[in-house]
């Protein structure tokens, strides 16, 4: 997330790159959200906070040996 | 992308296959419920990476292909009507309806634009006064937050040219009603990750616990698909039945409360029809009684007509899970992306569709 | 008694900021507009506007191709209608095995079209045509009622001169090699691009530029070209598609040699498309007899095809189709395009 603003009827909104590329997303579902944090996208809205310890944990999951 | 990139790494993926494959005794069918890990599976072609006896079947996870076709009817005859300007996403654009799909309405002169998001819709409606603005609201519950935040804009904007043709469907019903079948042979499911960032994991362990049946939720990266289905397999060779969280990154227990919030402010829960499926109680979303002047229906004094579907599209028995699409009679003959009988086969979320980009995978070179 | 011809489109000034009807009307107002902005621009020897064509010296076989071109918007980053209606029919020409020479440029102009953005675009096509090494010798323009065209439509059919023996897919054989000179789609993101609104943090631009100089390095070094074709509309798995379709025989490709940039990938993710069928303006697919692969590819890179790699090979006469091998390791067959590609939501 790059930078907050506001739109027509008060909603907030955010620049959000993906990758190369950038685009404005609806913060409405995700206010906390702060510049620097991951969000999940859909149609426009940011719908979650990635949560970068989860994901973290995902990927360890692998390192051990399995069960 | 970072969080992108390590779900799609080639040794990781490889690891889980064999750990499935390790795990796996007995034959197992798992469904899936989402269209984008419809897509995924197709695009990276998991289903080559996973042992025989695990099949992995495709549910209704495609909001294209479960849209009644009445509701397409409805759409293609708003469309038509001068003054309307007709917003869809892109994948609703070449379904066919009863009188054709949205391209061939705007072949005949409808205004049909492609929106990525319903606010999209309402900015339209804004800079042009003149048009009544129609937004095609299809999708899940990941969908249906956005659709009410456009509402609400469009009752905080006092607009009088905006309208929504609703068809949002919930999913955890429609895998009731699968499960409820009495020759139901699913054995474990991969619930919509992204579903159920939005929806939290309330719904599932009634279902899990009622039917017996492992639920792992799951994102749609080749990894996190391949780590959900390694769950639901271990699951069932012990044959435990729970609930887990493989896609915590993104899904907390507790969802999106302000989403949900937005979403029941706006819809009521009523029992929907859903393409292929007959109606599923509690299965869709409607615009409540305060928000009706925002229905396209009731706006545009519009009813449903009742439809007939195209005599030979199964698109039913593969949207239960019950037809592998190759299996299909009509799958590559009368039946194909250019020119498709029923939906599966034309959305690029369809199982059809799917199976059709990688019939061949497997054939000898 | 008023002529009614002349009271609908009346000729008093001389100097127009837009386009009327009379400047297709074959009156003195056309021969301004000739005389002044197109042969200005396209100003060489070989330009005849005084004819109703031009005569030129070929030697050898001669290819000859047309093109229509209908882009929107007019402008995007990289280029703009006038650069694709020369590249286009120039980068034909080239995948004929041929040395373009000679354009001829129709166009439909749309009343209303300011008269500077025509100057924008004809002043690309003569950037274009000079970048190629092609004259354009003759023309036409007609003027169409505002409404009934997309400000401009341009059609151009192109000349060259054939370099070596005759290439076409029906000369592929098994083992041969694919080549593709350089990243693919970012024509086709850099056009949406504009259209969708998309911001990019660095800057794309589409890749539309002339082929011919280093398909004529290959053919001139003695590569043993088999068959040549530009991914335009459809992208590179349409290419592929009638490639393998014409040579009879399967492809295998390897997703992890095609190169795309990043800019292009991450803005398929976000619109759900898929890049293998974005289109390009400016980069060609080879298919090269094996032994010569590794020499092609040294060939394209030291003329200016830094990006360009190879990305598979062609297999024994059969079944016609194009086998992608995924990158986490299945594989699929890569289908013509059906329709359109259009966003997806999920």
């Amino acid at each position: 997330m790059l930078e907050r603003f506001e739109r027509a009827g008060g909603l907030p909104f955010a620049r959000v790159e993906f990758g190369a590329i950038a685009r404005e997303v609806c913060l409405a579902y995700t206010p906390e959200a702060a510049v620097g944090d991951y969000v999940i996208v859909h149609v426009g809205f940011a719908i979650a906070r990635l949560d970068e310890e989860a994901a973290r944990r995902t990927l360890a999951l692998l390192e051990e040996p399995a069960p | 992308m970072r969080y992108v990139a390590p779900f799609r790494d080639r040794a990781r993926i490889r690891e889980v296959a064999a750990r499935i494959a390790a795990a796996c005794t007995r034959p197992w069918r798992v469904m899936e419920v989402c269209g984008g890990q419809t897509h995924a599976i197709a695009r990276h072609a998991i289903d080559a990476l996973l042992p025989a006896q695990l099949e992995l079947i495709h549910g209704p996870g495609c909001p294209v292909c479960v849209t009644p076709l009445a509701v397409l009817g409805a759409a293609f005859e708003l469309s038509l009507r001068s003054e309307v300007t007709l917003c869809s996403f892109g994948d609703m654009l070449r379904v066919p309806g009863p009188r054709g799909d949205l391209l061939a309405a705007r072949a005949l002169g409808a205004d049909v634009r492609v929106v990525l998001s319903p606010l999209d819709a309402v900015e339209v409606a804004r800079r042009c006064p003149e048009r009544q603005v129609v937004f095609f609201a299809v999708g899940f519950e990941t969908t249906a937050p956005a659709t009410a935040m456009a509402v609400e804009l469009a009752r905080r904007l006092a607009l009088d040219n905006f309208t929504a043709l609703c068809a949002h469907v919930r999913v955890p019903p429609a895998m009731e009603l699968l499960l409820a079948a009495p020759d139901s042979e699913i054995s474990g499911f991969l619930a919509a990750g992204h579903v159920c960032t939005v929806e939290g994991v309330e719904a599932y362990p009634a279902i899990a616990a009622r039917h017996h049946v492992p639920i792992a939720i799951t994102g749609f990266e080749p990894l996190d698909i391949l780590l959900g289905l390694l769950d639901v397999v271990t699951q069932l060779e012990a044959g435990a039945a729970t609930v887990t969280n493989r896609y915590p990154r993104a899904v907390r227990a507790e969802g999106n409360p302000a989403a949900r919030a937005m979403v029941e402010r706006v819809f009521a829960i009523v029992d929907a029809p859903w393409r292929g499926l007959g109606v599923v109680p509690r299965g869709g979303l409607a615009l409540r009684d305060e928000f009706v002047r925002f229905d396209a229906l009731a706006r545009h004094a519009l009813a449903l007509t009742p439809a007939p579907e195209p005599a030979a599209c199964r698109a039913a028995q593969v949207l239960q899970g019950r037809l592998c699409p190759t299996r299909c009679p009509e799958f590559g003959r009368a039946c194909t992306p250019e020119t498709p009988l029923g939906a599966p086969m034309v959305s690029s979320e369809g199982a059809c569709a799917a199976y059709y980009r990688y019939r061949a995978a497997g054939l000898s070179r | 008694m008023s002529d009614p011809i002349a009271l609908s489109c009346p000729v008093p000034a001389r100097r127009y900021e837009r386009i009327v009807l009379a400047h297709g009307g074959g009156g003195r107002l056309m021969r301004a507009l000739i005389d002044e902005l197109f042969a200005r621009a396209f100003a060489s020897p070989a330009l005849c506007v005084d004819h109703d064509g031009a005569i030129v010296e070929l030697q050898g076989r001669v290819a000859v191709t047309t093109d229509a071109f209908t882009v929107r918007p007019l402008f995007f980053p990289g280029g703009d209608i006038g650069t694709l209606a020369v590249c286009g029919t120039v980068n034909d020409l080239a995948m004929c095995g041929a040395r373009p020479r000679h354009l001829a440029a129709a166009f439909v102009l749309e009343e209303g079209l300011p008269v500077a953005t025509l100057e924008r675009i004809v002043a690309s096509m003569a950037q274009a045509a000079r970048e190629a090494g092609v004259t354009i010798v003759t023309g036409d323009t007609k003027v169409v009622e505002r409404g009934k065209g997309d400000g401009v439509y341009i059609t151009t059919t192109g000349l060259g001169t054939v370099i070596g023996p005759p290439i076409g897919p029906a000369r592929i054989d098994a083992g041969d090699v694919i080549l593709v000179s350089g990243p693919v789609g970012d024509h086709g993101i850099a056009v949406l691009s504009v259209r969708e609104g998309l911001e990019f943090t660095t800057t794309l631009r589409s890749d539309v530029a002339p082929v011919a100089a280093q398909v004529a390095a290959l053919l001139e070094r003695g590569v043993d070209v088999r068959c040549l074709r530009d991914p335009t509309r459809g992208g590179l798995a349409s290419a592929l598609c009638e490639l393998a379709s014409g040579a009879g025989r399967a492809f295998v490709v390897r997703e992890d040699a095609i190169p795309v940039r990043d800019e292009v990938a991450d803005a398929c993710e976000l619109l759900g498309l898929d890049p293998l069928y974005v289109a390009c303006e400016g980069r060609f697919v080879a298919v090269v007899a094996r032994a010569d692969g590794e020499r092609a590819l040294a060939v394209l890179r030291e003329v200016g095809c830094g990006g360009a790699a190879i990305i598979g090979a062609a297999l024994e006469a059969g079944a016609s189709r194009v086998i992608l091998e995924s990158s986490v390791g299945g594989e699929r067959v890569l289908d013509m395009l059906s329709g359109e590609q259009l966003p997806r939501i999920c």
